[in-house]
């Protein structure tokens, strides 16, 4: 009888045997997957090396000019936001316990920067502006204030402040290179927006000024801090991808507010707005609320698709492959949608080309469809999708990756190699689950990796540069990059035909 | 209760099978370093759904559904398989089941970013799983076949 019970009541423990050994049998096969892919690609998954920054205990007096909406956006990545702006987060916070926006700005790190001064041309912004220098206690209305900035009607005499040592320049197109020229020969060190420059002549001017001055001189291309690039070039430098022809980079966007048509302030008019320093040097126009507010619409004051969105595109792949300025480059598109008065196009295609590099970039954007196309470089062996996340899967038909996919070892239908910032994934070789999420961005937000601001990193890149000194991560060459391909660009389409890069002369021809 | 011989052979695969499936998704989170249940609550959809998103707003409280869910899902299994308080572990299965299914019930007009196998309106596997434990807990196998022969004598 005991026998009987002893037999009855174990009877399924040899199930865990059987469990076991299935496992064993799974998780061997998994690794030998793994370790081959590894052994093949000699990458590995965690955080690539970012620089590191060195002390930060020398405060830094800035002064900011431009306070719109890129403008409040780098105020905040310094430190600053405007009262009303805390309000809304803790009011939306409070509603929905997901909303971590004040909670991440409270978390940001302190930059030991104070704000000494601020510009804006349009009354409003020029007092909202002091409101958010003053708040470095990070609260909200009634909250405790610090000193406020002091208002500077002109950004002539911000620049030439005594108590200014940097300037961020968050201005129209047209504005970038005179105030950087300006900056730099004050001496004063410079965060400037994208693109570098509104004309081609200034991109040589801006240059010159910053070497000659010796300043420390940032782009605004914050994208130059996402992690994933970091490991994109590594998987590049190590020929992961094979010989490189073509790069695909694309914009898509389908709202008004993406095609620049912003909201016109109801404060605004011929009284609140210094009209005439907004124009500037560009061409004289009776005032107007669109073109103040929707500048971007306009040739006058911007530089269309290709400084406001390729550039953020070119940069990265500058980043990524060190390109350079390319040899030639066509564009074609025109003004399709926004039927709106605009000058400037909704629809762009440039190609440029690299042919000392045996490459082509091809950059396509619409302003009024919202697909999803991403950025794509492609090798003879493998491609690889770049976004906050890093994806490269195999060719089918690539050479050096022919006998490992003849085994099965390499599926070409799944990724060879991922990598999402965050993880701790030492493998790689993700599930398709985690790739789903990781491709929504949905894993990452709560745990391990945390979510920075890349436009904060890039400002205390630009700030320890300047304490430590080194080489910004978007310095004036690489800005220099950047402003004479998108002219190039802009150019090819405006004149309609194929422009290219005099290497030996510095010139577009 | 009695059972004929092929009724309870059929109870105890039953309770093996539904065990083992516990206990190879609790495994492989268990060995999965970068697991979390967030992205899962984070799908959340239907009536519960900012019940759910709650829970995941909190890294603390984050942290112990991940225990729960991986010990959880390997002690029910064990349970089940080895028939060692089975009972309990059909409940806890049911209240762990329970909370899957309504986190993202299959209900017309909801979508989700985890890729669903099938095709399903209103009943799914996990709430067919979940019947099946119901099953199991009010026709018990772990006293004939299994540990709680030794415990629960008759």
């Amino acid at each position: 009888m005991i026998r009987r019970d002893l037999l009855k009541g174990l009877a399924t423990v040899p199930v865990l045997g059987a469990f076991a050994y299935a496992w064993y049998k799974k998780r061997n096969y998994e690794r030998y997957l793994k370790d081959n892919i590894l052994e093949e690609i000699q990458l590995k998954a965690t955080a690539p090396e970012v620089p590191s920054s060195g002390p930060m205990d020398k405060k830094i007096r800035l002064g900011l000019i431009g306070y719109g909406i890129r403008g409040k956006q780098l105020a905040r990545a310094a430190g600053f936001a405007h009262p009303e702006l805390i309000d809304s987060w803790i009011k939306s916070a409070s509603e929905n316990g997901s909303d971590n926006r004040y909670k991440e700005f409270l978390e940001q790190e302190d930059l030991n920067v104070v704000l000494n001064g601020v510009c804006d041309i349009f009354e409003t912004y020029g007092h909202m502006a002091r409101e958010a220098g003053a708040n470095i206690f990070r609260e909200g209305s009634g909250g405790k204030m610090g000193p406020a900035p002091k208002r500077y009607h002109n950004y002539q005499d911000l620049i030439n402040a005594e108590d200014i040592d940097a300037v961020i320049i968050a201005t129209p197109d047209h504005w970038h290179g005179p105030m950087a020229i300006a900056a730099a020969k004050a001496g004063k060190h410079i965060y400037v927006e994208k693109p570098m420059t509104w004309s081609v002549e200034e991109s040589y001017e801006v240059r010159k000024a910053v070497r000659e001055n010796n300043v420390v001189f940032q782009l605004g291309h914050q994208g130059r801090q996402t992690e994933s690039y970091f490991k994109a070039k590594e998987a590049v430098d190590k020929g992961l991808l094979g010989k490189i022809t073509l790069i695909e980079v694309t914009t898509n966007r389908n709202d008004p507010n993406g095609a620049w048509v912003y909201p016109i302030h109801e404060d605004a008019n011929p009284n609140t707005i210094d009209w005439q320093q907004f124009i500037g040097q560009a061409p004289d126009h009776p005032f107007s609320l669109e073109r103040f507010f929707r500048w971007r619409c306009w040739w006058d004051y911007s530089t269309g698709l290709s400084g406001d969105l390729l550039t953020h595109e070119f940069d990265a792949i500058n980043q990524i492959l060190g390109l350079g300025i390319p040899h030639a480059a066509v564009s074609s598109g025109g003004i399709y949608y926004f039927k709106d008065g605009r000058t400037v196009p909704d629809v762009l295609h440039t190609v440029y080309e690299y042919p000392h590099r045996g490459l082509s970039m091809v950059y396509s954007a619409t302003l009024a469809n919202n697909r999803k196309r991403g950025r794509v470089i492609m090798g003879h062996d493998a491609s690889m999708e770049l976004s906050s996340d890093l994806i490269i899967k195999a060719d089918p038909r690539s050479t050096r990756y022919e006998a490992k996919i003849k085994e099965g070892i390499i599926d070409p239908a799944l990724p060879l190699f991922t990598y999402s910032p965050g993880m701790q994934n030492v493998d790689a070789v993700t599930s398709p689950t985690e790739q789903y999420f990781a491709g929504r961005g949905l894993l990452y937000t709560h745990r391990g990796g945390k979510w920075v601001n890349t436009t904060h990193l890039h400002i205390k890149d630009w700030l320890n540069c300047i304490r430590n000194g080194g080489t910004t991560s978007c310095n004036i060459e690489q800005g220099f990059e950047e402003a004479i391909a998108a002219h190039m660009g802009t150019i090819a389409y405006k004149e309609n035909r194929k422009v290219f890069w005099d290497a030996d002369n510095e010139r577009i021809v | 209760m009695k059972y004929s011989n092929t009724q309870l052979s059929w109870l105890v695969i039953l309770r093996i099978a539904i065990g083992w499936h516990f206990l190879y998704e609790g495994m492989v989170k268990l060995m999965n370093p970068n697991w979390s249940s967030v992205g899962f609550l984070l799908d959340s959809n239907g009536f519960l759904e900012s019940f759910f998103y709650s829970l995941s707003s909190d890294p603390s409280l984050v942290y112990l559904i991940d225990l729960l869910n991986i010990w959880g899902l390997i002690l029910i299994g064990l349970g089940l398989i080895l028939g060692f308080l089975a009972r309990p572990a059909c409940i806890f299965g049911i209240i762990l089941l329970s909370m899957y299914y309504l986190s993202h019930p299959p209900f017309a007009g909801l979508r989700y970013a985890v890729p669903s196998e099938g095709s399903y309106l209103i009943i799914n596997k996990t709430l067919i799983e979940l019947i099946a434990l119901a099953v199991l807990f009010v026709f018990p196998s772990s006293s004939f076949v299994g540990i709680d022969r030794f415990i629960f004598k008759k």
